[in-house]
């Protein structure tokens, strides 16, 4: 975030909202964060390892001890959260470590979004469920550390030994002479005192902040409307674009904008590659002027289908590979040995990612410069790509996250919509925002992508499961599999084979990539074999997981006693064992995915021909809680997530176009059919993991099983609902 | 606003020959007044979000399709995406922003309560057809909520909460 530019578009007075700090704009505001960028003043000790951005939002009475905090001349402290928040909850969960070994009151706390700085904060990325592990470590040293300095700065006060303070809410406190000071007042004077070099981290069970049910810190800005997305930027002199793209295997020959000058409104009209940009006073004129544009593109390469993705797919299930992924024991030999093969096919649609705030980026690339703004989840990626892009040297490229983003899923781990956004800036010489209609988010690629996946399975003479081949084909993936799930490293024979087919339709990572859709198709091919075996599916588990203990059956990424656990309780509290009650059917469903473990059971019923499911039971294994509210938020999430794409999820390609460009036609779950959900969480001093992911994978196979259980139909491909419906 | 005092909206400029051209309109939001030219055919939303500033009603699909743009007009909730801004005429416009003075409405109240919003984004839609439902239904069953939010789209899942924090605000009325 350009700071300098936003204060100086300012006038006296005009509310300032910088995330999480309001103030009136005032003159001596400004000169004092001007003098400061000038270097003039010196803040603590550390303020010369700060960007830019960071220095010009201090003031000169600020106490930063390091880059997770600062304490302001009236005491209050801000904590900075430095991870892009997409709905994930790590602006609440991540700053409570720093305040737990802080010591200081969430309920007086400012979290504020932290600028881009990958020096201090390391991993600044939304994805792989992996803010919270990496995080758990440091931030709460972090937090450590600034309360040594804040007891040393006592000690020295008072002069009375470290050992005999005690920290409290944001106080420090020598019970023998009963003196207590805030760690507002202190900072004054804490500014001398070096970072210890080592913290000792408290012991759990003195935890008062880790642990607890809190609340989304931007709760309140939320409802009232306060809370700024990408999408709500507005900068001084600032255009709203629209732009019209190629769909998969076009190339922009000509154009003519004629028509789209004449909208009353547009300012500029700009091509950058085989994009045309129209930018104007509003985002309503800017989509006028783009939807008048005249365009003519040329095939550039042969005009994909789904339909001939999936011929491509029958054909290379049938195949191994040149390298497997993963060979354990002979599947060629067990197979010739089984008694019986059962197999099944499973097909997965491309999904876009229909996160509710569309696609959008803030640029201003003038006079070689590029400060750039929005909704990223990886905004390190972002500005390595713009500096590329535009060759301008990193060192005047700018990139500023915003305070929240309207859900990513995967989207936003990818850089062409920021990318763009610089681009035509830099092109039109202009600050813009450049905002995607729902039409062109959803046309946008970067897919989930469609699949097909072949499970065999071998059962022995005596009943005993042998063998497991799985053959995986998608979309422009080197590997379409996910080699090392249960039941790998539990039964002896076990290959995995892939295929990848090269497509122009662009695919990236979609929720849980891969887990989304091959713990269905694993799970309910689990199902299929347990089945076949007349076991109870759960003990089929369970006696699957025993046998994964008691042997070496190749890699196992897996602990399974913690899967165990999870798959126990979940049978447990789900009412493992009766189908039918009250037209109820149960399905099971276990997944283990970022480090996490999950089981869940769905309670369906079959309504007038159509599916709904009932309740849902799900026992997680996420090691410790940060804060249980926020767990049970995301896991709540990626049920009704899963559940939702399950049923009606389906991206068709036809010659090159999508086919479904909206909501009209592109179906999201809806309230009414959000089952009622039950989560638990085993209770383990474990590491803590990320929960952004593992909630959604197991959810499809237990919704699948429990349709099973209920009408003896196979679901092999998703969505689910079509096949009810043409009674397939 | 700084938006718009610094003078770079341009629209005073009336072209003659495209037939939308910019027009005045005076707009009640908020129970504040607001002086606007733009095109007949512009769509509420925009107006509210880049003429005027008012960004908390926010852009979901441009189709009345899953209601991230809801606001009240006489109190009653409409897709502002696609109402254009020459049907508003004198009716009252409410926003998520001037739903309450201080964020006090039971409908805001009971999603804190709850802990609703996962990110948030479509949250201020949903709570502008809470508040319009509880106005017409201080008691609303699970079925009649599931109704009158069906216009709705979560795409982070919070339906459940959602359902709960209505019944909150109901009991809270």
């Amino acid at each position: 975030m350009n700071v300098s530019k936003l204060i100086s578009s300012l006038e006296d007075g005009d509310p300032l909202v910088i995330e999480g700090k309001t103030s009136k704009v005032s003159r001596r505001f400004f000169m004092r964060s001007s003098a400061l960028a000038g270097g003039g003043l010196l803040i603590g000790f550390h303020v010369m390892g700060k960007s830019k951005a960071e220095l010009e939002l201090l003031d000169e009475n600020d106490f930063v001890p390091n880059a997770f905090v600062k304490i302001n001349s009236k005491g209050i402290i801000t904590i900075m959260a430095p991870n892009p928040e997409v709905g994930q909850g790590v602006k609440t969960s991540l700053p409570m470590l720093v305040a737990e070994e802080m010591d200081v009151d969430w309920e007086t706390l400012i979290i504020e979004q932290a600028p881009l700085d990958i020096n201090k904060y390391k991993r600044q990325v939304a994805g792989g469920s992996g803010s919270t592990p990496s995080s758990w470590e440091s931030f709460r040293k972090a937090g450590a550390a600034v309360r040594h300095v804040m007891v040393k700065a006592a000690s020295n006060k008072w002069n009375v030994p470290m050992e005999e303070i005690t920290t409290e809410k944001g106080f420090v406190i020598h019970k023998n002479s009963d003196k207590r000071l805030s760690y507002g007042l202190l900072a004054k004077t804490a500014g001398d005192i070096a970072l210890p070099e080592e913290v000792t981290l408290k012991d759990p069970k003195d935890y008062k902040i880790i642990g607890k049910r809190l609340g989304n810190v931007d709760s309140k800005k939320i409802v009232t409307g306060q809370a700024k997305y990408g999408i709500d930027t507005r900068r001084e002199g600032m255009l709203f674009a629209m732009v019209a793209r190629p769909t998969f295997g076009k190339k922009l020959t000509s154009f003519d904008d004629t028509a789209a000058k004449k909208v009353d409104g547009v300012k500029k009209i700009v091509r950058i590659e085989n994009k045309v940009a129209v930018l104007a006073t509003t985002t309503w004129a800017a989509k006028k002027g783009r939807d008048a544009l005249k365009l003519v593109w040329e095939d550039e390469s042969p005009l994909e289908s789904s339909s001939g993705h999936q011929e491509i797919f029958k054909k290379n299930i049938l195949l191994k590979s040149e390298k497997p992924i993963r060979v354990d024991g002979d599947i060629d030999l067990a197979f010739t040995n089984a008694n019986k093969i059962i197999e099944a096919v499973f097909e997965a649609p491309f999904l876009p990612h229909a996160a509710m705030e569309p696609l959008n980026f803030y640029a201003d690339v003038r006079d070689g410069k590029a400060d750039v703004y929005g909704g990223t989840q990886t905004p390190e990626r972002s500005y390595n790509e713009i500096s590329k892009a535009l060759g301008i040297p990193k060192e005047n490229v700018t990139v500023g996250m915003s305070p929240r983003m309207g859900g990513g899923f995967g989207r936003r781990l990818m850089v062409d919509f920021s990318v763009e956004a610089a681009l035509i800036s830099k092109e039109a010489n202009s600050p813009v925002l450049v905002t995607w209609t729902r039409e062109d988010d959803m046309q946008g690629g970067f897919y989930r992508p469609a699949g097909m996946y072949r499970y065999r399975a071998g059962l022995d003479k005596n009943g005993e499961f042998t063998a497991w081949h799985m053959t995986a084909t998608s979309i422009n993936e080197e590997n379409s599999a996910r080699e090392n799930s249960f039941p790998a490293g539990a039964v002896q024979n076990f290959r995995v084979d892939s295929h990848n087919l090269k497509s122009n339709v662009s695919i990236g990572p979609w929720r849980a990539p891969k887990h989304n859709f091959i713990a269905f198709a694993e799970e309910s091919f689990l199902d299929e074999i347990a089945f076949e075996l007349k076991k109870d599916p759960v003990q089929f588990r369970l006696d699957l997981l025993d046998r994964a203990k008691a042997n070496e059956f190749g890699k196992k990424i897996y602990d399974v006693d913690r899967y165990k656990a999870v798959v126990k309780a979940t049978a447990e509290i789900g009412g493992w064992g009766k189908q039918g009650v009250n037209g109820i059917y149960k399905g099971f469903g276990a997944h283990f995915s970022f480090n996490t473990y999950v089981a869940m059971v769905a309670d369906i019923k079959i309504e007038n021909g159509k599916i709904k499911v009932v309740k849902v039971y799900s026992v997680v294994d996420c090691g410790r809680l940060m804060n249980p509210l926020g767990a049970e938020q995301q896991m709540e999430g990626g049920i009704v997530d899963g559940i939702g794409h399950a049923l009606f999820g389906e991206l068709i390609i036809e010659n090159g176009v999508a086919q479904q460009k909206n909501f009209n036609t592109y179906k999201m779950i809806r309230m009414a059919d959000a089952p009622d959900i039950d989560v638990r969480f085993i209770n383990n001093e474990a590491s803590p993991t990320g929960l952004g992911e593992p909630g959604l994978p197991p959810i499809g196979a237990a919704v699948a099983n429990a349709i099973f259980a209920a009408t003896g139909q196979r679901m092999r491909k998703q969505p689910f609902s079509l096949q009810i419906a043409s009674g397939a | 606003m700084v938006f718009l005092s610094s003078g770079y909206y341009p629209c005073i400029q009336i072209r003659i020959q495209t037939f939308l051209k910019m027009a005045a309109y005076s707009l009640n939001i908020n129970n504040q007044t607001y002086p606007v030219e733009v095109a007949a055919d512009t769509p509420l939303l925009w107006v509210l979000r880049d003429s005027i500033g008012l960004t908390g009603t926010k852009f979901g699909c441009g189709i009345a399709q899953c209601g991230a743009c809801t606001v009240h007009l006489d109190g009653i909730p409409i897709r502002s995406c696609t109402f254009p801004v020459a049907a508003v005429k004198s009716k009252k416009i409410t926003t998520i922003e001037g739903l309450s003075p201080d964020g006090n409405h039971p409908v805001q109240l009971a999603w804190i309560e709850e802990d609703v919003a996962q990110c948030g984004y479509c949250q201020a839609g949903q709570v502008m057809t809470a508040a319009a439902l509880l106005k017409k239904n201080s008691n609303p069953t699970d079925a009649e909520i599931d109704a009158a939010m069906s216009g709705h789209i979560c795409r982070c899942g919070t339906y459940k909460r959602i359902r709960k924090a209505i019944h909150t605000a109901a009991k809270k009325g």
